[in-house]
């Protein structure tokens, strides 16, 4: 087959920014057949692949991606899904440009001038893997309709508490292997941070919900509304209720706030409250009985994946003026490139290098003759400057003393989330470091609680979908060794 | 879905309902809520549990209506269904080894001091009960507050019922008279409970409030129910929703919980605006 020599990816097709930015609906539009094919042509189909290491659950990449150079999409599909039990979120979410795309030999191709020949000094652009894994993800839920597989059950049980990415990774591949597993999630519908979190626009409901209905068409249970820690606890699941093991996969929830003064005023929230009264509970639709103020002008604080989300979302509900204030430069911004691309090209204004310390209130007169008593009227930031690195090897922002108020009426914090103590508090023998996160053993997964394993953010703090996702593929294989073992 | 077992109209605004829910009804305890959602569409609200009965699985909530949410609620009848009933929820409130306890209810807050009145009686605590309404007509649980009860004081804002005034009165003529409480309970609108606080610090009584601000997931996700106690911001759903009422900033509480007021009286005048072309 012959090798596409170009050295740039096939551009995804995106909606117009102008028009993305006033509606929910999905912002990449996905490759078409064609241009699948183009850019799978364009892998050199390495003998050592370096992009394979580069993903956390490290899924086949030249093998999927050679089926889809020659057109059998289904094919490729199956490559993939042998390692990852949500292609179609991770193609979506996934930060490439740090894992399996950046390591593409193709970053260290030099892009020859087609005149003389010689080097111009620039690298060719990786493989477009994030594009092709979604599409034939995509093709594989359009086109393939699939025979429902029976398992054969080997009768033993296990529980898994939260229905996020590692949850739900977790939950399919001990189904696979014929556990019965029951997922149990605190909120009214299953999938975690990729319903409340991660909005429409970005990662499609119907897709978060086909991928949990697949989970249930190979036997995994899923229990609603169960708050774990409060309506049963592990113990109970283990004494009473027969389950062998556990896995606990219950995320970082818990929003952190800066402790500038203002920030108990009206409309600030954090970017947990925003999204989630926007992706979860569809505030931002009229027949939602769930209200979110429309505001004028946002700042967001933060620069990760969570602000850039909170920061498009806030320019949707109708705000004039996005700002998003981070307290580092711009390469230092955490969130995936391509968002922070897509968030510039809607409009949103970045003040780098600055950070919050006060929230400025409205308190003229009192709450009967000013209605915009106690709201939000402004946001004052300190201009910082990078001085040397600190623990996070990363430049630490200095203060200068030179500050701005910039004129918002409303305020989305988004600078991370802590573990939720609910477990740990109800659990004994379960032991946390003193960031709030559970310590487990790095090569099973389980923590200090025997049969109790546990993964994803509440293990780590807040991080990547993928990496939630390796954490319950390990911890899977992990808990069916430890049930094996017992016989 | 979870099955609405019986409902009673306590008074023209205030509905007790009890709900099928053998989970929660296993586990609640006094002071823990639950969050319901009426349908697929609806929004998540919080209500206290008011009391279960673990043998027949049920978990009774009490009401008053005050928004869309609240009316479609009551529209419901037995035989209907919840989409969602999830709790317990927040930590049950302290009450093992008090002696001599004021427990102070505020309109539908009576609802939720209610069934911590009853477990203070239950085991053996001497137990106040200071209870105010508007007026006569919006009285509820009379019969199941003097039933638990070793003094009921019965208040009201315009004298239709009981004595004239308001709680802090009654309260302060208790301690006044020289009642040694070890613990004030106040539950009601957060204006009584401010007022219930001063006056509890002039005395130094130490008195817990139970907050009800604005929540989504009720579990510690959201940070919208954040309320700033002795300077430092706690979550109702997760550190409370009891606290040291003399440490708690009311009047930003006042502020937070009026964030959404036109909306909701909006929402709600769309809903009933509903409800009457429906009847008609």
């Amino acid at each position: 087959m012959a090798i596409n020599m170009r050295p740039t990816k096939n551009p995804m097709p995106t909606q117009d920014p102008k028009v993305r930015a006033h509606n929910f609906d999905e912002v990449t539009l996905g490759y078409t057949e064609e241009m699948a094919i183009d850019e799978a042509k364009r892998c050199l189909d390495c003998k050592v692949p370096s992009c394979v290491p580069g993903c956390p659950v490290q899924i086949n990449i030249p093998a999927f991606i050679h089926e889809v150079a020659l057109g059998n999409f289904e094919k490729a599909y199956q490559i993939i899904s042998l390692s990852s039990s949500l292609p179609a979120v991770c193609g979506r979410v996934c930060p490439q440009e740090k894992q399996c795309e950046g390591k593409c030999i193709k970053n260290k191709v030099p892009v020859m001038d087609p005149v003389t020949h010689k080097p111009t000094g620039k690298f060719q652009e990786p493989v477009g893997i994030g594009r092709l894994e979604r599409f034939v993800s995509d093709y594989h839920r359009t086109h393939t309709c699939v025979a429902k597989i029976e398992i054969k059950k080997n009768g033993h049980k296990v529980a898994v508490i939260g229905s996020g990415p590692s949850g739900l990774t977790c939950a399919g591949d001990l189904a696979k292997k014929g556990y019965e597993v029951t997922v149990f999630e605190a909120l009214h519908v299953a999938g975690g941070v990729l319903m409340y979190g991660i909005p429409e626009f970005r990662l499609p409901k119907a897709i978060v919900q086909s991928e949990v209905q697949g989970l249930k068409d190979i036997g995994v249970k899923i229990e609603t509304d169960m708050v774990i820690g409060h309506v049963l606890s592990i113990d109970d699941l283990m004494t009473q209720y027969g389950f062998e093991a556990c896995f606990i996969g219950s995320g970082a929830g818990l929003p952190r706030f800066m402790n500038i003064p203002g920030e108990n005023a009206k409309n600030v929230y954090s970017a947990n409250e925003f999204l989630t009264r926007i992706n979860l509970m569809k505030a931002y639709k009229a027949d939602s009985d769930t209200p979110i103020i429309h505001p004028r002008s946002v700042a967001v604080v933060g620069g990760g994946n969570v602000a850039m989300d909170a920061c498009r979302c806030a320019l949707r509900l109708g705000a004039e003026h996005v700002y998003c204030v981070y307290r580092r430069g711009k390469e230092e911004l955490p969130a995936r490139k391509e968002e922070v691309e897509h968030a510039e090209q809607e409009g949103v204004e970045f003040h780098l290098l600055n950070n919050p310390v006060e929230i400025l209130e409205d308190l003229e007169g009192n709450p009967k003759t000013n209605p915009n008593y106690g709201c939000v009227k402004g946001i004052k930031i300190e201009k910082m400057e990078l001085g040397e690195p600190d623990a996070s090897g990363r430049r630490k922002p200095e203060p200068t003393g030179n500050f701005t108020t910039l004129d918002v009426d409303c305020v989305i914090m988004s600078i991370g989330t802590s573990p939720n103590p609910l477990i740990k508090n109800t659990t004994p023998g379960i032991e946390t470091n003193p960031h709030g996160c559970l310590i487990v053993n790095e090569a099973t997964n389980e923590t200090t609680k025997k049969a109790v394993y546990a993964g994803g953010d509440a293990v780590t703090g807040a991080a990547t979908v993928i990496l939630a996702m390796g954490a319950g593929k390990k911890a899977a294989k992990s808990i069916d060794e430890y049930i094996q073992a017992k016989k | 879905m979870f099955r609405i077992v019986s409902k009673e109209v306590l008074n023209p605004t205030v509905t007790r309902m009890a709900i099928l829910a053998p989970f929660v009804s296993k586990k609640a305890k006094p002071g823990q809520f639950i969050i319901l959602r009426t349908d697929e569409n609806g929004e998540r609200i919080p209500l206290t549990v008011a009391g279960t009965d673990p043998v027949k699985g049920t978990v009774s909530i009490i009401f008053q209506v005050v928004g869309a949410t609240t009316e479609k609620l009551n529209h419901l009848q037995a035989g209907d269904s919840l989409a969602d009933f999830v709790g317990p929820l927040g930590r049950p409130s302290e009450l093992e080894g008090l002696k001599n306890v004021a427990v102070i209810g505020g309109g539908a807050g009576c609802a939720i001091a209610l069934p911590l009145a009853e477990a203070l009686h239950k085991q053996g605590t001497r137990v106040t009960s200071i209870v105010g309404f508007r007026c006569k007509d919006l009285v509820i649980l009379e019969k199941d507050f003097e039933t638990c009860s070793d003094k009921y004081i019965k208040m009201s804002d315009d004298g239709t019922w009981g004595t004239k005034g308001l709680v802090t009165a009654a309260l302060e003529e208790e301690i006044k008279a020289g009642v040694k409480f070890d613990e004030v309970i106040a539950i009601g609108p957060v204006i009584m409970m401010k007022f219930v606080c001063l006056l509890t610090k002039k005395y130094n009584v130490k008195t817990v409030v139970s907050m009800n601000p604005i929540m989504i997931d009720g579990t510690g996700m959201c940070g919208c129910c954040r309320i700033v106690v002795g300077g430092k911001l706690k979550f109702a759903c997760v550190d409370g929703p009891d606290f040291d009422g003399h440490e708690v900033d009311f009047d930003s509480a006042m502020l937070r919980n009026g964030q959404y007021r036109p909306w909701e009286r909006h929402k709600y005048e769309e809903t009933c605006n509903l409800f009457k072309k429906e009847v008609k």
